[in-house]
């Protein structure tokens, strides 16, 4: 009884967060912005900023995705949730980002508790079909809402305030306040998954019939997991919103939805740092390839086809091999 | 009282009536099994026991409450935990995880958001003593797919243990188990009869004569024949429907 210790035993390695790439990947961002400066490209900031942005709403997404084995394929809707919070109160003069930040998770909250409700009745395909559903109907809802553009879309006349201070329009301010949320966020993610909830969480993944019949019903705890999922990508779509000073219903279409689903299969699903190194992976080869071919989207899809058959876990799985293969 | 009152349940598949009329009583303590031939619908029986599929007609009860309608999570947080013939575990889990996570469904909250699961002693030691009650301990730090099929099948038995349950229902627990692992496994429920009220569905005939208190044999989705290992044993219904007349029956 006592050949392992019970206070710390073996964690399933498949289960464990890379806190480590986590880490490295979070010293990168920091250091990014001096090493712009040097290059005297400042633009690349504002890249950096969305990019932050778009790791946030892939590691939510990683969060039900991996973790829950739920494919949500409407996610872009909480992003503009995000996006569309910041509008919509800046319009009316509220520009605290905080306040912003409440009444995006707010919104998202309600949407995806109710949709969530309805979508888990079904599985396997079915769930993603239903989801993208729902992701479609907030879409057109937002390109009938004339009042800000409509399909257009609507220009903001300023970033959010944090606490009454303007510092968000300098580039560097917002760039780091992104990376401090990220980072936060993280955090947070990594906590839950290691917590009970999580347990269960991860549990009903990789059998349900069995976790039915220890005593746990799924579905309040994947509505849940839905849930926190759905409010955190709309935090990174208060930050999109900054980043591009700009809101449109291009932010919840669905081939946004499709491509947060990609980032987290590219960096590899159920690791949390995977889908922040897939948003990075997925937005550097846009922004490169697309400045070597207006046919990027070509070589990205036979990027996207190497992976996959080449590495199943993403570039998580490619960088444990050759570890692997180094400690060999 | 008894246990498990089951009344006159009766489940189809279309034309296929694969449980006819059953009527049974497990008692506090007794272990009671479950014999019949293959596709008499021993497992479908199990499934409308555990809430896994819900019966055309008739009444389950446990304890004296209806759980005619309740669902398997329901039953097991009652007390009614089973196992299944084909082994269902959590297979990117180590075989403590897997337990743990069947003790923590039992003692407080799953909705516990902060706090690393994998340092809650309670929960830990909890799962090793269910783990140790089913022969698996040495395995606790195995991930779950790695384990063999006989560990596997004692893994099966240490989740359902791991629920407290009052009330067992075990699909064949040794199926495609032999030899001494057998033996073990048979000297284990020994070992738990008394503690836990038991309906064994089992194949085995060796282990069912050895272990239960009473026995149904189940044809066609219908119960011939109920009574003591031997009163079953002689009973000429049986010998014909499911033993065959010429077959000696092992003792």
């Amino acid at each position: 009884m006592s050949v392992v210790s019970t206070s710390a035993p073996a964690r399933a390695p498949v289960l464990a967060p890379r806190v480590k790439a986590a880490l490295v990947l979070f010293t990168l961002f920091a250091l990014f912005p001096p090493v712009v400066t040097a290059l005297d490209d400042p633009f690349l900031i504002l890249i950096g900023t969305r990019i932050l942005a778009y790791a946030i709403a892939a590691m939510a997404l990683d969060l039900i995705l991996g973790y829950g084995a739920m494919v949500s394929f409407g996610h872009a809707a909480y992003l503009g949730f995000g996006t569309y919070a910041v509008a919509i109160l800046s319009s009316y003069g509220i520009h605290d980002i905080l306040l912003q930040t409440a009444a995006a998770i707010a919104l998202s909250a309600v949407f995806a508790f109710v949709t969530g409700a309805i979508s888990l009745r079904t599985r396997g395909v079915y769930f993603i079909m239903i989801t993208l559903a729902f992701g479609q109907m907030a879409f057109f809802f937002f390109i009938s809402l004339s009042a800000y553009g409509g399909d257009d879309g609507y220009g903001l006349r300023q970033r959010s305030t944090l606490f009454g201070s303007d510092v968000l329009e300098n580039e560097y301010a917002l760039y780091y306040a992104t990376l401090v949320v990220l980072i936060g966020l993280f955090a947070l993610s990594h906590r839950i998954v290691g917590s009970r909830f999580g347990r269960v969480l991860t549990g009903i993944r990789e059998n349900a019939t069995r976790m039915e019949a220890i005593g746990y019903s799924p579905f309040r705890y994947q509505l849940t997991a839905f849930v926190i999922s759905g409010c955190m990508t709309s935090i990174a779509g208060v930050f999109l919103a900054n980043q591009a000073e700009f809101v449109s219903p291009a932010f919840m279409s669905w081939h946004r939805s499709g491509e947060l689903i990609v980032m987290v299969v590219l960096g590899g699903i159920g690791t949390l740092s995977g889908a922040i190194g897939g948003a990075v992976a997925a937005l550097l080869l846009e922004e490169f390839l697309g400045k070597l071919t207006e046919h990027w989207r070509l070589w990205f899809g036979l990027f996207l086809v190497l992976m996959v058959l080449f590495s199943p876990r993403g570039i998580t799985g490619l960088i444990q091999q050759i570890q692997q293969g180094r400690a060999r | 009282m008894s246990r498990l009152v089951v009344e006159n349940l009766n489940k189809s598949f279309g034309a296929l009536t694969v449980t006819d009329d059953v009527s049974l009583t497990v008692e506090p303590g007794e272990l009671h099994a479950i014999i019949g031939p293959n596709g008499a619908g021993k497992t479908t029986l199990v499934a409308q026991l555990s809430g896994q599929l819900a019966p055309d007609s008739g009444r389950v009860t446990l304890d004296g409450r209806d759980i005619t309608r309740a669902s398997m999570p329901e039953r097991v947080r009652m007390g009614l935990a089973r196992s299944f013939q084909i082994t269902q575990i959590l297979p990117g889990f180590t075989v403590l995880e897997n337990v743990a996570l069947a003790v923590q469904a039992r003692q407080g909250s799953s909705f516990r958001f902060f706090g690393d699961v994998v340092r809650e002693t309670a929960l830990n030691d909890a799962a090793m003593a269910a783990l140790a009650e089913a022969g698996i301990d040495e395995r606790a730090a195995a991930i779950a797919s790695e384990l063999s099929h006989g560990e596997h099948r004692r893994l099966e038995l240490a989740m359902a243990l791991a629920t407290k349950p009052s009330t067992l229902l075990l699909d064949e627990p040794l199926a495609g188990v032999g030899g001494e692992e057998s033996d073990a496994f048979v000297a284990r429920l020994m070992a738990m009869k008394g503690r836990f009220t038991m309906l064994l569905i089992e194949h085995d005939m060796d282990a069912v004569f050895a272990l239960a208190d009473r026995v149904s044999v189940l044809v066609y989705g219908r119960i011939i024949a109920t009574g003591a290992p031997d009163e079953v044993r002689a009973d000429p219904a049986v010998r014909t429907a499911y033993l065959g007349d010429e077959e000696e029956i092992p003792a």
